[in-house]
C-alpha cells in the first residue's frame, strides 16, 4: 500500500489516492464502527459498498459520466475507481461567467433528470461532488444514493442541489438553479411539475433550512 | 420582568403530569410528578387526560411544599403547549391558566422539546452542544444555528422509544419496558438480522418494530433484543456521527426519557470519542418528562419577555421544535 495518500476522511469512509494496475485510482474504503455489532457492521459496510459500485457504473449506462470502477473489494469493503484529474465545480463557479454557468447547469439539470428517469437519486447533490474535466461533468459519490422512482427522494435531490447553490454560490444562485430546471425538465417532462412541487413542500417544512428564513 | 425569581413549571404532553419550581440561579427546588400508566396498551388519549386533571392539585401542592414556597411566590407559570397529545396538552394548558389567574403571574407557553435541551444545557453548563433528544414521542438530532435549534435528523415515522417500549410490550414485558429489554438484550449471543432503515440524516422505526414482532414467535427473545437494540441504536448512532462531522460541535448531549439507557450512552460516548466531542447526559431524573424543565425554559423565554395572554395560550399539538425562535442565545 505504498504509495497511498489520504485525500479525505468522511464520517463513514477513508479516500485515498494511489495506483492499482498501473492505473490512477481513488480508494474508498468504508471503516468499521466500534460501537456497531461486529455483524451489523459488516453487512451495511458491505451492501453500502456493493450498492455504491453499482450506482457509479450504473449511472454511466444512463450516459452520467462517473469515475469507472475497476474493482470492488467486498472483504476490505473497498471500491477502486477511477480518479478523476478535473476540478471540483465549485472551485470553478467564482470565475465562470453567465454563459458557461447556464450551459453548466444546464447540463447538470439533464443528467440528474437522467438519473432520475433511470430510476437512481444521488443522495448528496453538491458543486463538491461535481468533478470538471475538460469541460464534462462527473459526478462522485454515490455513498448516499439509492434506486428509486420515490418521489420524496427526487425532492430532496432537488432541493439540496437548490440549497447548495443558495448557500455556496448565492450571486449566481437564480441564474444556475434555472438552467438547472430547465435542463432537469428536458429529460423528466411531465414529471417535471410534480418534482418541483413536492421540492417547495420540503422547502416550507423548513426541515433543511439552514440559517435562512 | 428580569426580577423573576421563581418559576413553577406544568409538564403535560403524553403519559406524565409534572409540576416542578426552578430558581433563576437554575436551581431545581422540587420536581414532582404522576405518570398515566395504561392496564394494557399504549396511552390512550383521553384516560390519559382524565388520570393528569385528577392527579393535578395534589402534584402541583406537593412541588410547592418540597420548594417551601407558596403559589405568591412564584414569578411566571410555564406550561409545555406542544408538541404532544391534544387532551393532555389542553388539561396541562387549563391548569397552568387557572394558577396564573389565581397567582396573578404571567402565563409562559413553552415548547417542551426546548425545554429538555435546556435542561440539559442547565446541568450540564455545556453552552453549545450538538443534542440527541430521543424519547417515546421524539427522535431529533439537533443543533443550535442563526436563532434557532436546527434539525439535523429525525425519524421519518415512529420515535425510538415508541419502537422500543411496544416491542417489549409484545414480549409481555410490564412498564417500563426498555430497561427490561436491555437486560434481556445483555444476555443475547447471536445477531438477528433486521431492517437497517437510514436515509441521509434521517432515521425510520417502523419497519424495524414489525420485523421484530414478526419474528418473536421463532427466535430466542435475549437474541431478538439484542438485534432490535443494536440496530436502533446504531441508526440514531450513525446520523449522529454524521452530525457531528458536518456541525463540527465540540459536545454532545443525550436527553429525553431514552437517555437513560446505559447502553445508548457507551454507544454514543464511543462516537464521541471517535471525533474527540465531550459526552453529556441529562441526569436520570430530568431525562423523562418533569416540570423542571418547563419551568427552567419557562424562565429563559420570560426574561426575553415571552409571555402569553391566557386568551391565547393556545396548545400546539404540532410544534415543531425548529419552529421556536430562541433570542436567549446569542
Amino acid at each position: 500500500m505504498a504509495g497511498m495518500t489520504l485525500i479525505k476522511k468522511g464520517a463513514e469512509a477513508e479516500l485515498y489516492r494511489g495506483k492499482w494496475q498501473g492505473f490512477d485510482v481513488v480508494f474508498k474504503r468504508r471503516i468499521r464502527k466500534h460501537y456497531r455489532n461486529p455483524d451489523l457492521d459488516s453487512y451495511i459496510r458491505t451492501s453500502r459498498t456493493s450498492l455504491e459500485a453499482k450506482l457509479l457504473s450504473e449511472s454511466k449506462r444512463l450516459r452520467v459520466p462517473t469515475p469507472i470502477v475497476y474493482f470492488v473489494n467486498l472483504q476490505n469493503t473497498e471500491i477502486v475507481m477511477s480518479y478523476i484529474p478535473g476540478t471540483p465545480l465549485k472551485k470553478m463557479i467564482p470565475d465562470m461567467d453567465v454563459a458557461s454557468i447556464k450551459q453548466y447547469f444546464s447540463t447538470i439539470g439533464d443528467r440528474v433528470g437522467r438519473l432520475h428517469k433511470g430510476g437512481i437519486v444521488h443522495g448528496d447533490l453538491t458543486t463538491s461532488n461535481m468533478i470538471v474535466k475538460d469541460g464534462n461533468v462527473f459526478f462522485i459519490d454515490f455513498g448516499l444514493g439509492e434506486y428509486t422512482l420515490d418521489l420524496e427522494a427526487r425532492g430532496v435531490d432537488i432541493h439540496l442541489m437548490r440549497r447548495t447553490l443558495e448557500s455556496s454560490h448565492h450571486e449566481v444562485s437564480k441564474i444556475a438553479y434555472n438552467s438547472f430546471i430547465s435542463g432537469y425538465s428536458g429529460v423528466m417532462g411531465g414529471e417535471t411539475e410534480e418534482v418541483l412541487r413536492r421540492v417547495s413542500e420540503i422547502r416550507r417544512r423548513g426541515r433543511y433550512v439552514e440559517g435562512e428564513r | 420582568m428580569s426580577s423573576v425569581q421563581y418559576v413553577l413549571g406544568i409538564e403535560c404532553t403524553a403519559h406524565t403530569f409534572g409540576c416542578g419550581v426552578v430558581s433563576s440561579e437554575g436551581t431545581v427546588l422540587s420536581n414532582t410528578k404522576a405518570e398515566y400508566v395504561p392496564k394494557t396498551g399504549g396511552i390512550h388519549p383521553r384516560e390519559a387526560s382524565q388520570h393528569h386533571a385528577a392527579k393535578a392539585s395534589s402534584t402541583i401542592r406537593d412541588a410547592l411544599k418540597e420548594a417551601d414556597l407558596r403559589l405568591s411566590d412564584i414569578g411566571a407559570v410555564a406550561f409545555s403547549a406542544g408538541p404532544g397529545l391534544g387532551p393532555s396538552l389542553r388539561t396541562g394548558a387549563t391548569v397552568a391558566r387557572m394558577l396564573s389567574l389565581l397567582s396573578g403571574r404571567p402565563l409562559v407557553p413553552v415548547n417542551h422539546c426546548i425545554a429538555h435541551i435546556e435542561v440539559g444545557r442547565m446541568v450540564t453548563k455545556e453552552e453549545d452542544p450538538l443534542v440527541v433528544y430521543v424519547s417515546g414521542g421524539n427522535t431529533i438530532v439537533s443543533a443550535f444555528s442563526d436563532g434557532r435549534y436546527r434539525i439535523f435528523g429525525e425519524t421519518l415515522d415512529i420515535a425510538l422509544g415508541n419502537c422500543l417500549d411496544s416491542f417489549a410490550r409484545s414480549l409481555g414485558l410490564s412498564h417500563p419496558g426498555v430497561p427490561k429489554l436491555e437486560s434481556l438484550a445483555n444476555e443475547g449471543r447471536s445477531f438477528i438480522p433486521l431492517p437497517y432503515v437510514v436515509k441521509g440524516q434521517d432515521v425510520s422505526y417502523s419497519g424495524l418494530l414489525t420485523m421484530a414482532v414478526r419474528k418473536i414467535k421463532d427466535s430466542d427473545p435475549r437474541d431478538l433484543s439484542l438485534s432490535l437494540l443494536e440496530v436502533a441504536y446504531g441508526m440514531l448512532a450513525e446520523v449522529t456521527e454524521r452530525a457531528l462531522a458536518h456541525t463540527e460541535k465540540p459536545s454532545l448531549l443525550l436527553t429525553g426519557g431514552v437517555a437513560r439507557s446505559p447502553r445508548l450512552q457507551r454507544i454514543l460516548e464511543s462516537v464521541c470519542r471517535e471525533h474527540s466531542s465531550r459526552f453529556y447526559v441529562v441526569p436520570p431524573d430530568l431525562a423523562g418528562d418533569n416540570g423542571a424543565m418547563i419551568a427552567w425554559a419557562g424562565y429563559l423565554a420570560i426574561k426575553e419577555g415571552l409571555t402569553a395572554p391566557i386568551e391565547s395560550s393556545y396548545i400546539r399539538p404540532k410544534w415543531r421544535l425548529d419552529e421556536v425562535e430562541v433570542p436567549w442565545r446569542g
